[in-house]
């Protein structure tokens, strides 16, 4: 199986928010749900390491932990928006470091796949996101979720694929 | 089967109890369904606090159950261990972590406690899918591979075959020995380096438990710990070492000089040749690249001087498979190219030379036997500076970390210098002096008082040549001075980085390395000579910068762990794998693709997960369609469950 090149920095869902972020209006007080999937090797090591240093962050995002961002079906996205997320967030390994050699790889081709599709569907793309955290990286982790909750105030409750009981 | 699964809060005495309000978390799960004990303990991993749950297993007859604490990395095997005593399958308990991914980074109690409740329910909806798993056993080949034969690779081997064990002992170059067969006294003690290398070097070929095999690569690996199959090219072997009488007969014909790689260039070599006197495997060896032989119309002088008829132009290649166990690396590290100190004059002026090639200077087995004299015009250098952190702690032009042996080195060269140059003057220029280690400082004190070495704290800024001289433009940043010193020589201390290649080797054995290229350790602190992957061990200065003492501790640590894995009859593999769903599987071959690991076949039109190879890593639950493919214990249901939950 063939290696993508290595990220650019546009592909990584982290730095792209300036178009969002430029809609951004005050005085929101809207606290977004998130489901956020964490690679077991990295992101959610990564995850204990902001605990570990005791970096306060927002409390929107509940973890998940899976054996690694290539084991993510499609359908756990779908289902989290479903059953009512605000957003979702999958945080892998850098690319060239998957505990798996190359899982982070398929994960990266089918969920930009996924955020298409999304995008299709009518729900903003911007409510799912990717991010590559290490278990060095306590503090983007940290970041990473931050951005995401002010990012996701903005952008108000999902309603489009909550299944309305 | 009815769900009977329990649940038990840590307070992890004010962790997790000062932001999350664990007695509500133990009572809301109370009322979940199918919990059937719900409580909150101040130290669950306590002795009373295992005890508590390995009771509470019996006396509520659990299937599952959650210990809702720290991050699984700390106490899941505590856990696991406490679950099976209580006669409850290892598999059937979950940890779900509000320390580090809750009580520690939020302030707010009620959102910390609401965050709380959403991980330990998922997890609790989790448990309740669990399957009983025992671990797939899987038989051992107890037989290990040593990549890279220097000091460390060595020392793991005679380490190996002292447990009994056999060894194959891979080494790129023609001899074993590595860095350390250059050095010319160890500090601090300066113990002839060859002296106390060469008995090991004999050790290694007359043990007939190690199957040396020099001029020769990993080419590929397939398998996993315990039974890799590796597969080992060995350059041809024009000259066979069972023939060659060490005669020396081919080197005075050979017409080809190149420089010589022992001597690290400051001496020529023949194409023919043998590395050093004492080289193992005692045989001359034929430069492939240098020769021009391989072409018989050009030259073939050496097969016609060789009585016993030991050169034979004509062989080729051979790429041999070992089955082996575990795997130690110790492919060791090559000094920061002089070409990147232009300022120096690396590379540009002869009598500016790197740490080894002044090892070869002062070496009797050395080209001037010992005497220290410029390569230029053969002169006896009477003042001499040493420039350290060459390369190394420069983050912005060259290595950022710190090599941690030159500082020791150096004292060593400038003590070696004024032993062979009494009337010399030696100058070294340091940053700050890093002396760690037993008897090191007193070394260091002793080149300052006994051999009068003068330090200088400052960096160099410029090295070029004027009149004959060296001269040394730098600062005394403690005296707050510029100097300039007319020097005859100037050794440059430079960074070590890891051996060419490294990056080859890590991708061929799927090990990591780190930011600064070396082999990266499984846990820096915890796991220092392990690397990522199972069963494959780290040694010597391919993981960092080391120095001898440090490496041959490591080396001796990375057997010690192969040793204790190859005791074993069989090794537990992690029966946390994929499992197909026939009925749903059509036979599309994504799983086959995607698995890094070939665990995945068809087999009669289904895809068949061979256990004993997958590393249930998921790979090919996200790729299938139909949904017809599971990791035991994280199926797409219990995923799902556990998005319910927190959702709910």
């Amino acid at each position: 199986m063939s290696n993508p090149s290595k990220v650019t920095k546009a592909e990584d869902d982290t730095q792209g928010r300036a178009s969002v972020a430029g809609a951004r209006k005050p005085g929101a007080t809207f606290e977004p749900r998130i489901v956020a999937f964490l690679c077991k090797w990295c992101s959610s090591a990564g995850s204990d390491l902001a605990g570990v240093s005791r970096i306060q962050y927002s409390a929107n995002a509940t973890p998940i932990t899976i054996p690694c961002s290539g084991s993510v079906s499609p359908m756990y996205i779908l289902s989290a928006f479903n059953k009512g997320a605000d957003g979702v967030l999958i945080s892998g390994c850098h690319p060239g470091d998957c505990h798996y050699m190359e899982g982070n790889y398929l994960a990266r081709r089918k969920l930009y796949l996924v955020k298409e599709l999304l995008q299709f569907i009518g729900l903003e793309s911007e409510r799912f996101r990717m991010s590559w955290v290490s278990a060095a990286e306590g503090a983007k982790f940290a970041e990473v979720v931050d951005e995401f909750v002010e990012d996701l105030r903005v952008l108000g409750p999902q309603n489009r694929l909550k299944a309305k009981r | 089967m009815t769900k009977r699964t329990g649940v038990f809060v840590c307070h992890c005495g004010k962790n997790i109890a000062a932001t999350v309000d664990v007695k509500k978390v133990a009572q809301e799960l109370a009322e979940d369904d199918g919990v059937v004990f719900s409580e909150d303990y101040v130290y669950m991993c306590s002795d009373p606090g295992q005890t508590a749950v390995i009771d509470a297993i019996k006396d509520n007859d659990l299937n599952g159950m959650v210990i809702s604490c720290c991050s699984p990395t700390l106490h899941e095997k505590t856990f696991r261990d406490a679950s099976e005593l209580g006669d409850l399958n290892a598999f059937q308990c979950e940890i779900a972590n509000i320390r580090e991914q809750c009580a520690w980074v939020h302030n707010d109690m009620e959102v910390a406690t609401e965050k709380a409740l959403k991980i330990t329910r998922a997890s609790v909806r989790r448990v309740q899918h669990n399957q009983a798993l025992e671990p797939i056993g899987v038989p051992v080949t107890r037989r290990a591979l040593v990549v890279g034969a220097g000091i460390a690779g060595i020392q793991a081997a005679l380490d190996l075959t002292d447990a009994g064990l056999d060894v194959v002992l891979v080494e790129k170059q023609a001899t074993i020995g590595g860095n350390m067969l250059k050095l010319s006294e160890t500090f601090p003690t300066l113990d002839c380096s060859q002296c106390i290398l060469s008995p090991k070097m004999v050790s290694v070929s007359k043990n007939s438990k190690i199957k040396l095999m020099t001029e020769s690569e990993v080419e590929s690996i397939s398998g996993f710990v315990g039974n890799f199959k590796v597969k080992i090219k060995k350059k041809a072997e024009f000259v066979d070492p069972e023939l060659c009488k060490l005669c020396d007969d081919c080197t005075p014909v050979c017409p080809v000089a190149v420089p010589n790689e022992y001597d690290v260039g400051l001496t020529n070599r023949r194409a023919i040749h043998i590395p050093f006197a004492q080289a193992i495997p005692a045989s001359f060896t034929l430069d492939e690249e240098a020769c021009l032989g391989l072409d018989p119309v050009v030259c073939g002088k050496c097969e016609e001087v060789c009585d016993v008829g030991a050169i034979d132009y004509d062989k080729k290649p051979t790429v041999t498979e070992e089955e082996i166990g575990a795997i130690v690396v110790s492919t060791g590290f090559d000094l920061y190219g002089m070409e990147h100190m232009g300022e120096f004059g690396g590379g540009r002026y002869p009598d500016v030379l790197d740490g080894l090639q002044f090892e070869r200077l002062c070496s009797a087995s050395g080209a001037t036997e010992g005497h220290i004299m410029r390569p230029s015009d053969h002169k006896v250098p009477k003042e001499i500076v040493f420039i350290q952190c060459s390369g190394s702690r420069d983050p912005e032009n060259h290595c950022a970390y710190c090599s941690k042996i030159c500082c020791m080195y150096t004292a060593k060269h400038a003590t070696l210098y004024k032993h062979h140059v009494p009337d010399g003057q030696a100058y070294i220029f340091y940053i700050d002096i890093r002396s760690g280690g037993k008897g090191y400082e007193e070394f260091v004190q002793r080149s300052m008082e006994n051999d009068g070495v003068i330090y200088l704290r400052g960096r160099v800024s410029r090295v070029y040549e004027k009149d004959g001289k060296l001269k040394v433009m730098g600062v005394d940043t403690l005296a707050g001075r510029n100097i300039e010193i007319d020097a005859d020589m100037v050794v440059l201390a430079q960074a070590m980085e890891p051996s060419k290649g490294t990056a080859e080797i890590a991708k061929i054995l799927k090990i990591g390395r780190d930011k600064d290229g070396f082999l990266a350790e499984a846990h820096p602190k915890l796991k220092p000579v392990e690397s990522v992957t199972a069963g494959i061990y780290l040694a010597g200065a391919a993981q960092g910068p080391k120095d001898i003492p440090e490496t041959v501790s490591q080396a001796g640590a990375a057997a010690s762990k192969v040793i204790a894995l190859l005791s074993k009859d069989q090794l537990a593999h992690s029966p946390t794998v994929a499992k197909v769903r026939d009925p749903w599987c059509t036979g599309c071959e994504m799983c086959v693709d995607a698995c890094p690991y070939d665990a995945i076949a068809l087999v009669d039109g289904k895809a068949h997960v061979n256990e004993v190879l997958c590393e249930g890593c998921g790979s090919c639950v996200g790729v299938c369609v139909r949904a017809a493919i599971d990791v035991k214990n994280v199926t797409q249901l219990q995923v799902h469950e556990m998005i319910s939950a927190i959702m709910a």
